[in-house]
């Protein structure tokens, strides 16, 4: 019963926090509010027993919207991440293909015939998840991570607009590189 | 897995739980008054008192209001670091007892300690004031610095231990302490706790050359819940602390839960006295060391864990 109505509450804040982040004209409102939604459902997955993954969850969203706030910064400049903005651009086009989204999930969870149960879940969920991707789907996970870092580092050099020349110089000699924001051991 | 030997209490003593919180945070202020008062070289009488001078000062000054704020985002920003404090302690066992003894302990501890960024950088944000604003990406700047070294820090314990479960890592230390053989990781453990409490080395976002930082527009209550969730952040780091590195209940004579205390105590009581001890790191600087000397080191302790681990069993 409890479990029920906790289901239900969380599902109706995490729907109401996500339609939030269209309608508030902050950046830092939308970002949060968007963390409020992903908590909801991380807390929801807690609610399925699977405690790692509803914790992970929790803490990489609000990670990720604190991470934003810096990007916001870096690449947006700060005036406009600072004024109240809409959230929301292109409205035609983008109601359109979210209505279309909507109505194809809908329809997918009606028309698929759920499958039944086989088996039962075991003991410790954690463990299980662990060897699952630490053992047969290990190649796959090591090679996501790969593609999943070198998409960040050239994300930021594609946006950087400092380049390896300017650091240190036109024959990559100069040393320490001449850096705006010199770091910290002295390179 | 959880552990048998330990007892989740009902609910009901979360009450108790935050009770002893606000204890050991009081204590921390208290500590903390203490030695400004022999810092200020006045009589050690005023430095007791100061902190409950400082409660009811706030408690009775008046609410600064500033121009377009964003009061909601800054209340909570204000109010969360006590919120964080108190979901820390709940997974933290007292000697045979705990609150939520929940299998992924460890990564709680992170979810919640990964929730300063968020409310932090609210606090900041949220009084519409550009020193506060330069705070909380100061505070941010930290972030991106210290938090990969603090999960790879709250590894090796895990590690060692088989479990995320934080009372299986107490007792597995019941023959040694993991900060004997992991002390790297325990001095990381410790500067991302005196980073969450924007404490010491880490006062940069709440430092006097941007006129407080992040809280230099908050005033009455909503300064009392930011600076008592400081140290209540520090009490609760320390308390995590216990179970983590130093043995949980482990001792001679006293009862488990004593020498949780104790222990809590002792660690509290250094990291306040660290904030006299050591310089503010600057943001910009901190942010090369964490990932070039740091976060080396901290994944070095951890393969060297890992090894024994492995040789164990």
């Amino acid at each position: 019963m409890v479990s029920h109505v906790a289901f239900w509450v969380l599902a109706v804040v995490a729907v109401l926090a996500g339609a939030a982040v269209f309608i508030v004209n902050s950046m830092a409102r939308a970002s949060y509010a968007l963390a409020v939604s992903f908590i909801g459902v991380g807390l929801q997955v807690l609610l399925l027993q699977q405690n790692y993954v509803g914790v992970v969850t929790i803490l990489m969203m609000v990670m990720e919207m604190a991470v934003m706030a810096v990007y916001m910064i870096m690449f947006m400049g700060m005036n406009p991440a600072l004024m109240p903005m809409s959230m929301v651009h292109d409205k035609r086009h983008a109601l359109a293909v979210s209505i279309g989204v909507f109505v194809l999930l809908a329809a997918g969870t009606l028309i698929v015939p759920w499958p039944t149960r086989r088996g039962t879940p075991p003991a410790d969920v954690t463990m299980t998840l662990g060897e699952e991707l630490m053992g047969p789907k290990m190649l796959v996970m090591a090679a996501v991570g790969v593609v999943m870092a070198a998409t960040i580092v050239a994300g930021v050099v594609l946006a950087a607009h400092q380049t390896r020349y300017d650091r240190f110089g036109d024959d990559l000699r100069r040393r320490p590189a001449d850096d705006p924001q010199p770091g910290g051991v002295g390179r | 897995m959880s552990d048998p030997s330990v007892t989740v209490v009902p609910a009901f003593w979360a009450l108790g739980a935050a009770g002893l919180l606000g204890l050991l945070a009081s204590v921390a202020a208290i500590v903390d008054g203490l030695l400004s008062a022999r810092a200020a070289g006045a009589a050690a009488g005023t430095g007791w008192s100061r902190p409950a001078g400082e409660v009811a000062r706030l408690m009775w000054q008046r609410r600064r209001a500033t121009v377009a704020a964003d009061t909601l985002l800054w209340r909570t920003g204000g109010a969360g670091l006590l919120v964080m404090a108190l979901m820390i302690v709940t997974v933290v066992p007292l000697g045979a007892w705990t609150l939520f003894d929940l299998d992924v302990g460890v990564v709680w501890f992170n979810a919640m300690d990964v929730l300063a960024w968020a409310f932090v950088w609210l606090t900041g944000w949220g009084a519409n004031s550009a020193h506060a604003l330069v705070g909380g990406y100061r505070f941010l700047a930290y972030g991106l610095a210290y938090e990969l070294p603090l999960m790879f820090a709250l590894v090796a314990p895990a590690v060692a231990a088989s479990s995320l479960n934080v009372g299986t890592i107490a007792a597995a230390q019941q023959g040694l302490w993991f900060v004997t053989w992991m002390p790297l990781a325990f001095l990381v453990f410790c500067m991302g706790v005196l980073a969450i409490a924007m404490w010491g080395p880490f006062s940069a976002a709440v430092a006097p050359d941007v006129a407080g930082g992040v809280s230099a527009e908050l005033s009455g209550v909503d300064r009392l819940l930011f600076l008592g969730g400081r140290y209540a952040l520090l009490a609760a780091g320390a308390a995590f602390a216990v179970p983590m590195f130093l043995g949980g209940g482990a001792g001679p004579l006293l009862p488990a839960w004593l020498w949780v205390l104790v222990k809590t105590l002792a660690l509290l009581a250094a990291l306040v006295w660290l904030r006299r001890r050591l310089p503010v790191v600057r943001p910009d600087l901190f942010m090369e060391i964490g990932w070039v000397v740091l976060l080396p080191a901290v994944l070095l302790q951890d393969l060297l864990v890992a090894g024994i681990a492995l040789a164990r069993s």
